[in-house]
Formats: structure tokens, C-alpha cells, sequence
């Protein structure tokens, strides 16, 4: 913030600062902490009106957490709902009635809540989950799997990717600060892996707590907000709904182009508050390239590192946003690869569906949905280099 | 007051149509004493409706938003049926948004409004069918009961799942014969309305809506009570005369019919509630 402008202060007595400010500029210091405690750093500091909350695990501890802040004063409303159904309605409530919203929740708690996702793109609310994805029934499962993310791809909601808890922390904010764009206005689904993100303590560094974003101002949203503050959106003689007319179906689907074309007009603001729809890691000539998210990407860096051993040059592409998926940047950074590894965490593969889609016709590489773990098993990074040595056909030297 | 979201730009003015215009000039903003007498002299508040011809849910509907004390500030939440296919017609804040999570919606508006505005009074009131009040919203509808969620609940109870095309539901009476049910409903019906007190509503009234005048006092009551001490509930039999085979001007004689028995006139009021009706009586607006 300049000095000549006048300080401003959020409902919680915190200065108000720009997001370009509070993301970028303003000095960071070092912490040790979970990606739930991560979470509950970046609502401190979002300026946030309200929050619904219901336990399933690994989830938990963030939703706790965020309790906390309202105590404290920096949340305005917050409650445990009835089941995840019913708390994204609430969510929805929240958001139609003009605040910053945000909630949490894990796999089966996901599938639960599903007719809400569409109707929250639908309604044109920007509210934020934060998904730390977890097995899906049955059996029953409580560990990391991602699956759940393939199912939410074509909700209307803007999905991101988080590494760590460090990108978990920069991309709520970011969020926000996204999805309420008065051209954006969809909903932002921040994913990070259940466990091995949410119970996982790492350094991660934090601007001051007496700083926060700019507050919501629901007057500049596409839809009016339901305050009976601003004339209300429909008064008709003919309602469009569910008249089986031309007239209906074209409303309908016009409405729903337009909610993808939202996400699409994410771009340019995602770029700039995520540094990148993608992050590039190790030799830019390597021909052998993993184009992964979340913790995936994580193992498959420390695999980089393990095929130098083997004499073999490889990178990582990240992808920071599935929706809108990185078309045109992860062309660019797979010009000379030969092999393209997907790594993930799930049995279906829904990365590397995406990776095939959007590469068709554009890259000669050879695409291995490998190596695919789920249920909970891990990926060593070791096991990452014996399936790209045994699938290029190279010789296995030091990895067992 | 916020009733002034409905006044049109002057230079507007000659080219807005007729019933835009009469919401400004002859709808009865900022009294609470307005009335279902009114509706003959007054704008309502809906515009045609799209319901069948004669259909008492048409009626309720009329009464209800002729009987609200600060329509200016009351927000309505409905859930799918053929309410919704009324609400496009409502000149107030409505939403419409899933199948049964009426209650839920309402839950989150009205908290951040309370928030938002905490010097003004906000009243929502959710407006759906039995289907989605007792039986694929049951959960949404008894947790925001349990939680004393400041709202206003009615249920327009026609025993079936009307908009569907006629399937029983839960307040279907045991043995009428619908779709889903070939050989007769095999259980009761649900006494919601007793659930509804047990649950933690400090005002419950059930009736059927053959006098307007009735229908109007009890939502003034339900909505009075829910701004102040917690939630409301209103149980309206509002036959679907197409479903049970009646002709369009048979409905008020049907309702009649079960003011005498399963619809008889009934109300609850806690102490709480006792406390802040005769307030509103002494005050006139009762």
C-alpha cells in the first residue's frame, strides 16, 4: 500500500492491503506448519465473511481451525452444518446473501455435497472449497486418492492444484481474489492431497497477520446479490424455466457456455496472481518430461533428481490449474519431449485423460499414464525411475 | 427501507410496462398493517401465475406475499416443484436452487444478512412443497429447526408430488391410491407439524387456506415470532385438484371439507412466542 493513500481497516481491524501487495510485496517470514494450519493462515488473512463447516477426515483439522478464527473474530459467520449436502447449500445461502465464503472437504463428503457444484457455477457464486482429496466408498478408505477430482472437472468450477502448503496458502488468497473477478464469478475448488499436504508439517513463508485482502463487495457481481438491497433479478410474465420452448433450451445452454466461458476468462487473472499456469522444473532439454499436479509433482521432482543419477535428463511440468486446464503452456513445454510420464494418485487416470485431450495432434511424445497409485499407497520417488527405466527400456543402474 | 430498489429511473418511466410501473405506484410498500384485504385495491406482488386453473396453491401464494410484514426486506426461498414455477413471478428476492435444500440456503442467507446489516430486520421465509419439506428435504428442513435458525418455514402440503405427476409422498394418507404407490400408501401420514414443535419451532399453525384472513394472521405470527425467538413453521393444505380428480372451482369446497377433520385449525405457540404476539397485538399489527 502507498503512503499517500488512506488506510483502510476489514471488519476483523486488519489494514487492508492490495492483493498484488499482499501476495508479492509484503516481507515473509518463516513457519513450521501443517496444510491445515496453512489454511487457516490464508482465511486469516482473507478477509472472509463466513465459513460452514462438518467434520470428515482429513479435512478436519482445517474446518476447526477456521472455528478458531471466528472466535477470534477474523470470520463472521460460522457453523457446523447437517452432512455436506447441506452444508454447500448453506455456503451457497452465504454467498447469494453477499459474503466471502469458503468451506472444506475430502472424498466421500465430496460426493455427497455433488448437485451443489453445478448449481454453485450456476448460480455465479465465487465460493471457495478447499478439497483435500481422499478415497471415495467403497471400501471404505480414509487415506490420500484423488479420484474425486476427475468426477468435479466439469462442474463449472475453476479447480487448482496445490503442491504444498505453501502454494495451499498463496492460492486461497489468490482465489478469492480470482473467482470474485466481475468476468470470472464462478466458484474455485483449491485441491491439495489429503494427509500428505493437510498432516504434513514444512517450512512455509508467511506475510504479517495484521495485513489482509481487500473485502468482498457484492455490488460488483454479474448477479444481484439476494440482500433485497438491489432489485431483485427476475420479474417476468413468461419464465424461460422449464417451458418446453426453444427459447428454454437456448437460455439453458447458453447459461451453461457461458459459466465454462467464465472459467475460461480466468485466465489472464490466474496467470498473473499464480505466477504461471504451470511451474517448470529441471533440464529444459530433457526429452523425457512428467506433467503432474499436487504431490504427484512433488514425487516426480525428487525423481528428476534420482535419474541424473542414472544419466538420464528429465522435468517436471506442474499444473497449477486443471480448470481452466493450461492448453497452450503445456504444449509449449512439452515441445522436444519424447516420453511424457502422469503421474497420479488415483486408478482412473483422469490427468492423463486430460494430458491425451489436449496434446492430441500437438505432440509426438509417447503418453504413459504411469506410475498410478491409490487407496492411499504412496509413490516413492523410486518407484517413479524403475517404471520410467523399465517402460524407455533403459537399463536399471542404482534404483532397486 | 430498502423498497426504494423499485422505484424506476424517471426518464424510464413511459416505457416500462404496465405491471413494472404498479409495483412502484400500487404495491403496498413499508406497512405492516397490509393485508389480504388489500389485494383487491393493490399490486400484488405476483405477476400471473403458471399453475393450474383454480389450483388453492395459487391462492396460498397470493395471501402469503399480500400478508407479509416488510416485503421490502423479505427474501424467499423455495425448492423445485410447481412453486418454482411460480417464482419467476414473485416480484421479490427469490431463490431457487436444488431439490430440497430450501432450508439450508435459507440458513446461510439469513445468517450473513444478520451480519451484514445487524441494525436491520431481514425476514426469509421458505416456501415448498411436502415433497421437499418432509421428504427428500427432511434433513435440511429438521437441522435448521434444531439449530433455531430465524427463519420462517411453510409447507404447501397437496399429499402428493404433484409436479412430477402425481407420486406418493410422505404426507400422502395411508391408503390413497397414487403413482409409486399402486396399492395404496402402506403407512401414515406424517404429523409434521407435531415434529415441527418437538423439533424446536416456537410457532407452528396448521390450515387449510379456505379463509384468507386466517392465512394472513398466522404468517404475520410465524414471521413476527421467527424474526425475534427462532423458527417457524406453517403446514397449508393446498389440494393438487388435479391429482385427486376435482374440476377447477372445486378446491376451496375441498379445503372446507378438511377444515373439519384431518386439517382442522391448530396452533402452537411457546411462551417465547406467546410474549411477542401480544407485543405485535398491543402494537396493532395483529
Amino acid at each position: 500500500m502507498q503512503a499517500t493513500e488512506s488506510v483502510i481497516y476489514n471488519r476483523a481491524g486488519q489494514r487492508v492491503v492490495s492483493p498484488e501487495y499482499l501476495l508479492f510485496e509484503a516481507p515473509r517470514t518463516k513457519h513450521f506448519m501443517t496444510g491445515s494450519e496453512a489454511v487457516k493462515e490464508a482465511v486469516r488473512r482473507a478477509s472472509v465473511d463466513a465459513s460452514v463447516s462438518y467434520p470428515i477426515t482429513p479435512q478436519s483439522e482445517a474446518a476447526h481451525l477456521i472455528g478458531e478464527l471466528w472466535v477470534e473474530g477474523y470470520v463472521g459467520v460460522y457453523f457446523r452444518g447437517e452432512s455436506e449436502f447441506g452444508v454447500m447449500s448453506e455456503i451457497a445461502g452465504c454467498a447469494m446473501a453477499g459474503a466471502r465464503t469458503i468451506t472444506t472437504t475430502s472424498g466421500p463428503g465430496t460426493l455427497r455435497a455433488f448437485e451443489n457444484f453445478p448449481m454453485w457455477a450456476g448460480t455465479r457464486i465465487p465460493v471457495q472449497l478447499v478439497l483435500m482429496a481422499r478415497g471415495v466408498n467403497s471400501p471404505l478408505s480414509i487415506q490420500p486418492d484423488n479420484l474425486e477430482v476427475g468426477f468435479l472437472l466439469d462442474t463449472g468450477c475453476m479447480i487448482w492444484y496445490a503442491e504444498n502448503a505453501q502454494d495451499l496458502f498463496d492460492m486461497i488468497l489468490a482465489g478469492f481474489v480470482v473467482a470474485e473477478q466481475p468476468d470470472v464469478h464462478v466458484p474455485v475448488i483449491t485441491v491439495v492431497d489429503g494427509f500428505f499436504v493437510s498432516h504434513t508439517r514444512e517450512a512455509i513463508m508467511l506475510p504479517p497477520d495484521d495485513i489482509a485482502l481487500p473485502p468482498y463487495n457484492p455490488y460488483r457481481a454479474p448477479m444481484p446479490v439476494i440482500d433485497a438491497e438491489v432489485p431483485p433479478g427476475r420479474f417476468l410474465r413468461d419464465p424461460f424455466v422449464m417451458k418446453s420452448n426453444y427459447i428454454s433450451y437456448a437460455t439453458h445452454a447458453s447459461w451453461q457456455w457461458e459459466v465454462r466461458s467464465a472459467i475460461e476468462r480466468s485466465r489472464p487473472y490466474a496467470k498473473r496472481y499464480l505466477k504461471g499456469l504451470i511451474e517448470e522444473f529441471g533440464d529444459p532439454s530433457a526429452e523425457l518430461v512428467f506433467v503432474a499436479c499436487g504431490t504427484a509433482a512433488a514425487q516426480a521432482k525428487e525423481a528428476v533428481r534420482l535419474l541424473e543419477d542414472e544419466g538420464i535428463k528429465a522435468r517436471v511440468v506442474k499444473l497449477k490449474t486443471i480448470r481452466p486446464f493450461p492448453v497452450e503452456e503445456l504444449k509449449g513445454a512439452v515441445k522436444n519431449a519424447k516420453y511424457i510420464f502422469v503421474p497420479e494418485f488415483n486408478v482412473v487416470g483422469w490427468l492423463e485423460r486430460e494430458v491425451r485431450r489436449y496434446l492430441y495432434g500437438h505432440s509426438d511424445a509417447e503418453v504413459i499414464g504411469s506410475p498410478r497409485v491409490a487407496g492411499g499407497m504412496t509413490m516413492p520417488a523410486e518407484v517413479i525411475v524403475q517404471e520410467v527405466l523399465k517402460l524407455t527400456g533403459k537399463e536399471v543402474k542404482h534404483v532397486l | 427501507m430498502s423498497y426504494k430498489i423499485y422505484e424506476i429511473n424517471e426518464d424510464l418511466l413511459d416505457v416500462m410496462p404496465q405491471e413494472i410501473r404498479d409495483l412502484q405506484f400500487r404495491a403496498t410498500w413499508g406497512n405492516p398493517k397490509r393485508g389480504v384485504m388489500d389485494l383487491p385495491y393493490s399490486k400484488e406482488l405476483i405477476e400471473e401465475h403458471s399453475l393450474c386453473a383454480g389450483c388453492p396453491e395459487s391462492m396460498a401464494l397470493r395471501y402469503i406475499l399480500a400478508s407479509l410484514p416488510s416485503p421490502e426486506d423479505t427474501i424467499i426461498v423455495n425448492s423445485t416443484g410447481c412453486t418454482s414455477l411460480v417464482f419467476p413471478h414473485i416480484a421479490l428476492h427469490t431463490v431457487h436452487s436444488l431439490f430440497g435444500n430450501q432450508n439450508a440456503v435459507a440458513s446461510g442467507i439469513k445468517r450473513v444478512l444478520e451480519w451484514r446489516f445487524p441494525d436491520k430486520v431481514k425476514d426469509v421465509v421458505v416456501l415448498a412443497g411436502d415433497g421437499a419439506t418432509v421428504d427428500i428435504g427432511l434433513d435440511c428442513t429438521l437441522q435448521s429447526f434444531f439449530r433455531q435458525e430465524k427463519i420462517t418455514t411453510i409447507c404447501f402440503d397437496n399429499e402428493v408430488y404433484a409436479n412430477t405427476g402425481g407420486q406418493e409422498s410422505g404426507l400422502t394418507v395411508k391408503g390413497h391410491v397414487f403413482k409409486m404407490a399402486p396399492k395404496g400408501k402402506q403407512w401414515d401420514k406424517v404429523p409434521f407439524w407435531q415434529i415441527a414443535i418437538d423439533s424446536g419451532c416456537h410457532y407452528v399453525a396448521r390450515l387449510t387456506v379456505s379463509s384468507p384472513k386466517r392465512v394472513e394472521t398466522v404468517i404475520k405470527k410465524a414471521i413476527y415470532v421467527a424474526r425475534e425467538v427462532g423458527p417457524t413453521y406453517v403446514h397449508l393444505y393446498t389440494p393438487c385438484i388435479l391429482e385427486i380428480g376435482l374440476n377447477s372451482d372445486d378446491g376451496l369446497d375441498e379445503m372446507r371439507q378438511r377444515d373439519k377433520e384431518r386439517f382442522a385449525f391448530f396452533e402452537y405457540v411457546s411462551d417465547a412466542a406467546k410474549e411477542v404476539i401480544e407485543r405485535k397485538k398491543e402494537e396493532g399489527l395483529l
